[in-house]
C-alpha cells in the first residue's frame, strides 16, 4: 500500500505530478480481479436486487420443509379449491395471527361448492409450529414448521387449495427444490460438455474446430423442442421418478451446451496467442495444466455470467416440459407439474390463485436474467 | 461472395442431411414398427386375429426387414421423388396432405410474429439507445424483461383467460366457429386477423427483449464514432443524422434475427398453439408424437426443421449483401 501511495520512495526521487495518482484509483490498483467485479457490480441496482432473490428462493428451497406449513401431500377433501385465506396479524389489539375458517353450501343449480368466510370459526397461526413431520436433510426427524395453524390438521391456505385440497403455498415451495435443482444439474452437464468441446475447438483448431463448429451449428439451427417431445413422450410410465428425472435433465442439457461452448471456444482462441500462455508453455506446462490452471481461471468470470443466463432457460424448459404432461410428473412436485392443473380456461377464471407457482417462475428467471447481466457487464473489470 | 455462397451452401445441405437422419431414428423410436401398430389397429377395429403369415407378407412388403441404411434411403426416395411422408395410421390419411393443410398458417403466424418483434423492437431499441438511462430506456428495458421471463404457455393461459372474461369469449383457435369451415373472405380474413394477434403477442415477446438490448448495444457503439461528430459538425439535423448513418449500421442484428430466432419462434409456435389450440402444425406434431404416429411426426420434425434451416441460410445471405465485412471473413 505504502509504495505506491507514496511514489518517490520508488525511484527515491519526486515523480512528475501527471504520475501521482489520485488516492482511490490507487486502492483500485491493488484491488483484486474479484474485488473489482464486485465494485463494479454493486453499481447495477438490479443485478443486486436479482442476486438477492436468487439467494432467498435457494434458501428457501433448500430447507423446503422447514418453510412449507405443509407437506406436499398433505390434503383435506373439504377444502378443494378453497379460495385464499387473508391472514390478520392483531386480535382485540394484540399481536395473534389468525385467519378465519370456512363456510360452504351448494349452489342448489351447479351444485359447486361456494365457501365463504366464517367470522365464527378462528384458526390461530404461529411461528415455529408442529405440524407434518420431516427430515432434514434426510438425517434429522423433525416437525417444526416456520408458520402454520397452531393446532395442526386444521385449514389453512394463505394462496388457496387446489384440486385435491392441497395448499397451493406448500406446494409452491417444494416445487421449487425439484424446478430450480433440475436446472442447476442440467446447466452443469451443458457446462462440462461446452468446456469440453469448446476447448477442444478452440485448442486444436483445424479439423477438429471445424467438426465442431459444424456441430454447434447444426444443434443450434435445429428447432428441439419437438425433438425433446418426442423422447420425452416415450418415457415408459412405469419408470421411477428418478429415471424420469435424469432423462430430462439430460435432455435440457442438450439444449444448453452449445452456447457455452461457444463462449469457451471464442476465448481460448484468443487465449491461446496470449503472452502469459505463451510464457507458461516455454515454462514446460502441459497441455491439460494450461488449460486448467492457466487459460480457465483467467474467464471464470465469463462461465459464470454465461451460466447465470443459461439457467432461466432451462427453468422455463422444465416447466414447458412438464405442463405439457411430457416432462416430470406426479407425484414430484415442480412448478411445471402444478400448472398442469390449471390447463384449462375455467379452472383459472374460477380459481386463478391455480396460477401462483408461475409467478414465482417469472420472478426466478427475471432475477436470474437481471444477475446474468450485471455478471457480464461486471466480467470484465478492466 | 461466391465462395461465401457456396460454403453457406453446402453447410446447409449438410444440416438437413442430419435432420432427415434425426427425423428418421424418431420414427424408429417407439417399440414396435409400423406394421405392429396396423396390426393393433385391426385388432382393435373388431379384426379378430391375423395370420402370422399375412404380417410377415406386410413385412415384406413395407421392407421392414431391410437393414436399417435401406429404410432410410427408401424412406428418403419416397420423400424427394414423390413428396410421399407415409401413411397416418391415425388420420387414415396420407401424411403429406395433413402436413400441406397445416403448414401455410404456421407460416403465417411465425412470419408474422417475426415482423411483430420487428415494428416493436426497433424505435424502443433506438429510442432506448438515444435517450440512454432515461426513465423510458429503463420501462422499455424492464417490459422487454418480463415478456422474456414470462414463459409462453403461461403468457397464452393469462391472455386467453383475459379474453374470456373481458372479451366474452376465450379467443382460442385462428377462426370464430362460424368461420372455420367457411370459404375465404374478407370477414374472414378479418377475424382470422384478429385471432392471430394473441399468438403473435405471446411468442414475439419472447424475443423482442434480447432485440432490443442487441439493438440498443449496437447503435450505442455506433453512436460515439467520429463519423456521427463530423455529419453532426456539417450542421445534419440530429433526426436525420440518425436515421441515415448510425441505425442503418445498427440494423444487422434485425437481419440476423430470423436466423436465430427462427428455431425458438418454431419451438415457441408448438408450445403456444398447443395451449391456444391453433390449427398450426403445433398440436398435430404433439398429438402425433404423444400417440406414436410417427411418420406425421417426423414429416412435420423433417419440414420444420428443414425450413427453419432454409431461412436462416436465407438470413445469412441478406446480411452478407447488406454487410461486406461479414462475406470476407
Amino acid at each position: 500500500m505504502n509504495i505506491t501511495q507514496n511514489p518517490e520512495s520508488l525511484t527515491g526521487k519526486p515523480l512528475p505530478s501527471e504520475y501521482v495518482t489520485p488516492e482511490p484509483e490507487v486502492q483500485l490498483e491493488l484491488a483484486s480481479q474479484w474485488q473489482l467485479m464486485w465494485l463494479k457490480f454493486r453499481r447495477h441496482y438490479l443485478a443486486v436486487l436479482g442476486l438477492i432473490v436468487v439467494i432467498i428462493f435457494y434458501i428457501v428451497a433448500i430447507f423446503a420443509n422447514f418453510f412449507a406449513p405443509q407437506s406436499p401431500r398433505t390434503y383435506i377433501a373439504e377444502y378443494v379449491y378453497a379460495p385464499p385465506q387473508q391472514i390478520h396479524l392483531f386480535r382485540d389489539g394484540r399481536f395473534a395471527p389468525f385467519v378465519y375458517g370456512y363456510t360452504f353450501e351448494r349452489d342448489p343449480r351447479s351444485f359447486k361448492k361456494i365457501f365463504a368466510i366464517d367470522e365464527e370459526t378462528i384458526v390461530p397461526l404461529g411461528l415455529f409450529v408442529r405440524g407434518d413431520s420431516y427430515k432434514l436433510f434426510g438425517i434429522f426427524e423433525t416437525d417444526i414448521h416456520l408458520f402454520g395453524t397452531v393446532e395442526s390438521g386444521q385449514p389453512f391456505y394463505p394462496l388457496g387449495g387446489d384440486a385435491v385440497g392441497r395448499d397451493v403455498l406448500s406446494r409452491t415451495i417444494h416445487s421449487s427444490r425439484v424446478s430450480l435443482s433440475v436446472a442447476w444439474v442440467g446447466v452443469t452437464i451443458s457446462l462440462v460438455m461446452g468446456i469440453l468441446l469448446g476447448g477442444l475447438s478452440g485448442l486444436m483448431g483445424g479439423i477438429v474446430d471445424n467438426l465442431i463448429q459444424r456441430l454447434i451449428e447444426i444443434t443450434m439451427s435445429i428447432p428441439l423442442l419437438p425433438i425433446i417431445i418426442a423422447v420425452a413422450a416415450l418415457v415408459p410410465i412405469d419408470w421411477s421418478v428418478l429415471r424420469v428425472y435424469t432423462i430430462i435433465v439430460l435432455l435440457l442439457a442438450i439444449t444448453g451446451w452449445t452456447g457455452l461452448a461457444r463462449v469457451v471456444r471464442s476465448k481460448f482462441l484468443s487465449l491461446r496467442e496470449e503472452d502469459f500462455v505463451l510464457a507458461a508453455r516455454l515454462d514446460g506446462v502441459g497441455v491439460m495444466g494450461l488449460i486448467f490452471r492457466h487459460m480457465l481461471p483467467s474467464f471464470y468470470s465469463h462461465i459464470i455470467a454465461s451460466l447465470t443466463l443459461a439457467l432461466p432457460g432451462m427453468i422455463i424448459a422444465e416447466t414447458a416440459l412438464s405442463f405439457l404432461g411430457v416432462g416430470l410428473r406426479p407425484p414430484v412436485v415442480s412448478w411445471g407439474v402444478q400448472l398442469q392443473d390449471a390447463q384449462q380456461v375455467n379452472v383459472i377464471s374460477n380459481y386463478p390463485w391455480m396460477l401462483f407457482p408461475a409467478l414465482s417462475v417469472i420472478l426466478i428467471v427475471l432475477a436470474f436474467n437481471f444477475l446474468g447481466d450485471g455478471l457480464r457487464d461486471a466480467a470484465d473489470p478492466y | 461472395m461466391k465462395k461465401f455462397l457456396i460454403r453457406r451452401a453446402i453447410y446447409m445441405i449438410i444440416t438437413v442431411w442430419v435432420i432427415t437422419i434425426i427425423a428418421f431414428i424418431v420414427i424408429q423410436l417407439p417399440p414396435g414398427d409400423y406394421v405392429t401398430s396396423l396390426v393393433s389397429e385391426m385388432m382393435a377395429q373388431g379384426t379378430d386375429s391375423i395370420d402370422p403369415a399375412v404380417v410377415e407378407q406386410l413385412r415384406e412388403q413395407y421392407g421392414l426387414n431391410d437393414p436399417m441404411y435401406v429404410q432410410y434411403f427408401k424412406w428418403m426416395r419416397n420423400i424427394i421423388l414423390d413428396g410421399d411422408f407415409g401413411y397416418s395410421l391415425a388420420f387414415q390419411r396420407d401424411a403429406r396432405e395433413i402436413i400441406l393443410e397445416r403448414l401455410p398458417l404456421t407460416f403465417l403466424v411465425t412470419l408474422s410474429t417475426v415482423l411483430f418483434v420487428w415494428l416493436i423492437a426497433l424505435p424502443i431499441g433506438v429510442y432506448s439507445a438515444v435517450r440512454k438511462y432515461s426513465i423510458g430506456d429503463y420501462i422499455a428495458t424492464f417490459l422487454g424483461f418480463i415478456g422474456l421471463a414470462t414463459p409462453n404457455f403461461l403468457f397464452a393461459l393469462i391472455l386467453m383467460y383475459l379474453s374470456y372474461k373481458y372479451g366474452g369469449q376465450a379467443l382460442i383457435g385462428l377462426f370464430s366457429a362460424e368461420y372455420v369451415d367457411a370459404p375465404w373472405s374478407f370477414a374472414k380474413f378479418v377475424d382470422l386477423l384478429k385471432h392471430l394477434i394473441i399468438p403473435i403477442i405471446i411468442i414475439g415477446t419472447s424475443f423482442t427483449a434480447g432485440l432490443i438490448r442487441t439493438m440498443r448495444a449496437n447503435l450505442l457503439d455506433e453512436l460515439n464514432r467520429p463519423y456521427v461528430d463530423a455529419a453532426r459538425a456539417k450542421g445534419l439535423s440530429e433526426t436525420r443524422l440518425l436515421w441515415k448513418y448510425p441505425v442503418r449500421y445498427a440494423l444487422n442484428p434485425f437481419v440476423s434475427t430470423i436466423g436465430w430466432a427462427l428455431p425458438g419462434l418454431v419451438a415457441g409456435e408448438v408450445i403456444v398453439s398447443i395451449v391456444l389450440n391453433l390449427p398450426t402444425s403445433g398440436p398435430i406434431l404433439f398429438n402425433a408424437l404423444l400417440e406414436q404416429d410417427m411418420y406425421v411426426a417426423s414429416g412435420f420434425i423433417l419440414v420444420l426443421s428443414a425450413l427453419t434451416v432454409v431461412g436462416t441460410f436465407i438470413s445469412d445471405v441478406l446480411l452478407a449483401v447488406l454487410d461486406p465485412r461479414i462475406r470476407l471473413e
